[in-house]
């Protein structure tokens, strides 16, 4: 790559991250402002964050959407898991095609689409054998795990694919029944990818604001339908100060995450280059 | 390579053939079952409602299949709904804007996106890890309180418009929330990230030792550029771009909080007709049709998802 070439992408990378990065940034600054009006600055202030946690619904909210995240997690993650592993371990069977073309579509489907069409199922099945009696947090989950599990099964889907499959083979070798070398070898080895899929599916549903309002019934305000409901009538500085927490939590999270993966490398690394190097020392004697 | 193939061909059946027939069909049949009911059967059930006339009752919609009073069932099936989306101009608009702001937001985030996924290849592998958690974030981070975010900066006392008038560039406030330039706005911070990825992803396969080679054949490097490697990162180029340009299609989020009363997205048109005008078998025909406009690159997006696990 020549100077003017690099010199151009470098500036495009800083400009494409001080865009993506300025709106984050004047969320949270004005999170501390003391004016209600948001973008005029009034002096330093903290009373939004008590206003926030003064107020029950923000509350209630944040524990329905809590809630529900875990459930969806834990759900997905089982169910992407499954799919996952018979996509890329069960070689060709019956209904492969349908099979993979409903686990990769919630990935790219309008929240539209995917909202309206769970909603008049509910509806149709509760005509016809009386559940889901009312709509709210099952119902939610529900329609968060459908599309949770699409994300949690093409995690899986790589890493059983990166996966070294001779230690699989090993064990077969030795005499391990199948369904042992899938609960003591394959299982424990995907543990990162399940534990990945799981906060990916977490934030997935708490991030969720269409589809959640689709399926909701009266009463159940997930976080994002109580953000969204005050902030299509203008800008609210308490809606300022609850993104700063939320924003500063799972970029936390995230960079945690990162850290303890980035650790892992190394480890492995070591691990490796101290194999070969008994290796080498094995092959001199 | 010859062994090579072997292992790779016969192993990764291997264990999956062997396992016990239950556990086989129990671990395939979970989430079979799961997709069916809660994916695919409720398309069918839109499909079914968006043939059905709307009624003043609970559920506001006729019933397909009725009996008659000699006692025959009848089958009624209105294209009435569908009609109707060609009569009223709203819905063709509605759908035409979609598709044309969800491709100038494709492009724009292309061009803004392949350099950046560009530069993140070339970093240093710590820089490289650094950059792309950078990417990866605002993805974990609240989509729509990251649109709301452009809501202050856009607003008449906004950010931008105080910077510009500072900056002596106007002299009184111009309206941009609430514009059409909003939306592309929004779409493309929005779905930026997901277009750099898959772009990151194919670069940093890149074979580097061609663009030497043409490089010593004596190939400037734009050519370089135009005839190696956007060809060679086609896959990447088309996989952001569909991650883009579908979901975008049937955004409603944006054009509601950043385009108001103005923009005309047919996401925005399904939400209201739904929720606002309680007209179901209009909004299922909505779906259907924008089924429809979609199911050409969705297909294209599987078929690339399937190579790429192949290719693993």
């Amino acid at each position: 790559m020549n100077k003017k070439s690099s010199t151009l992408v470098v500036s495009m990378l800083c400009f494409g991250l001080a865009f993506l990065y300025i709106p984050i940034f004047l969320l949270i600054f004005y999170s501390f402002n003391y004016s209600k009006i948001v973008p005029l600055w009034g002096g330093f202030s903290t009373r939004w964050y008590t206003k926030l946690f003064e107020s029950p619904e923000v509350w209630d909210a944040v524990i329905l959407s809590l809630k529900i995240a875990l459930v969806n997690a834990t759900f997905a993650t089982m169910l992407g898991t499954l799919a996952g592993l018979a996509m890329v371990r069960f070689g060709r069977f019956k209904g492969r095609t349908l099979f993979s073309g409903m686990i990769s579509a919630p990935l790219v489907m309008p929240e539209v689409i995917t909202g309206l069409s769970l909603l008049l199922m509910f509806i149709t099945l509760s005509d016809l054998i009386g559940w889901p009696a009312d709509r709210g947090f099952s119902t939610i989950t529900i329609a968060h795990i459908t599309f949770s599990m699409a994300y949690v099964a093409v995690i899986i889907q790589s890493r059983l694919t990166g996966m070294d499959e001779s230690i699989e083979e090993a064990a077969m070798d030795l005499g391990a029944k199948p369904f042992r070398v899938l609960t003591d070898i394959t299982l424990p080895l995907l543990a990162p990818g399940m534990l990945a899929g799981w906060l990916l599916a977490f934030t997935l549903s708490l991030d969720d604001l269409v589809i959640a309002s689709f399926v909701t019934g009266p009463g159940a305000n997930t976080l994002p339908i109580l953000i969204y409901s005050r902030i299509r009538l203008g800008l609210r500085p308490d809606i300022n100060a609850l993104a700063t927490i939320i924003i500063i939590t799972v970029s936390f999270g995230v960079m945690l995450a990162a850290w303890i993966m980035w650790r892992q490398e190394k480890q492995q690394m070591k691990d490796r280059q101290m194999i070969q190097a008994d290796e080498v020392k094995m092959d001199n004697h | 390579m010859t062994t090579q193939t072997i292992i790779t061909d016969s192993f990764p059946k291997r264990f999956g053939r062997k396992l016990q027939a239950k556990w086989k069909s129990f671990i395939l049949a979970v989430p079979y079952f799961w997709l069916l009911l809660f994916f695919l059967i409720p398309f069918f059930i839109v499909f079914k409602i968006s043939l059905a006339e709307s009624l003043i009752a609970s559920p506001p919609f006729s019933s397909l299949l009725t009996w008659s009073d000699e006692g025959a069932l009848q089958i009624r099936l209105l294209f009435e709904n569908y009609a109707y989306l060609f009569e009223d101009d709203l819905y063709i608009r509605a759908y035409l804007n979609s598709v044309k702001v969800a491709f100038i937001s494709t492009v724009i985030c292309l061009l803004i996106g392949y350099p950046m996924a560009y530069g993140i290849v070339r970093a240093n592998p710590t820089r490289r890890k650094i950059l792309l958690i950078l990417i990866i974030l605002p993805f974990w981070t609240s989509f729509l309180l990251r649109v709301y975010a452009w809501m202050g900066i856009l607003s008449d006392q906004g950010n931008l418009n105080n910077l510009l008038i500072w900056l002596g560039l106007i002299d009184e406030p111009i309206r941009m929330l609430y514009t059409q330039f909003a939306v592309y706005l929004g779409i493309v911070y929005s779905y930026l990230p997901f277009m750099i990825l898959p772009l990151y992803a194919n670069i940093e396969k890149l074979d580097w030792s061609l663009l030497e080679a043409a490089s010593d054949l004596g190939a400037k490097p734009v050519s370089t550029f135009f005839t190696v490697t956007v060809p060679m990162t086609m896959p990447g180029i088309i996989a952001g771009s569909l991650l883009v340009f579908i979901p975008a299609t049937g955004e409603y989020v944006i054009p509601d909080l950043l385009g108001g009363g103005n923009s005309l997205m047919i996401g925005k048109v399904l939400y209201n007709e739904f929720n606002n005008n309680h007209d179901w078998p209009v909004a299922s025909a909505v779906a259907i049709a924008l089924l429809i406009l979609l199911v050409l690159p969705m297909m294209l997006y599987q078929r690339y998802q399937a190579k790429q696990t192949e290719a693993n």
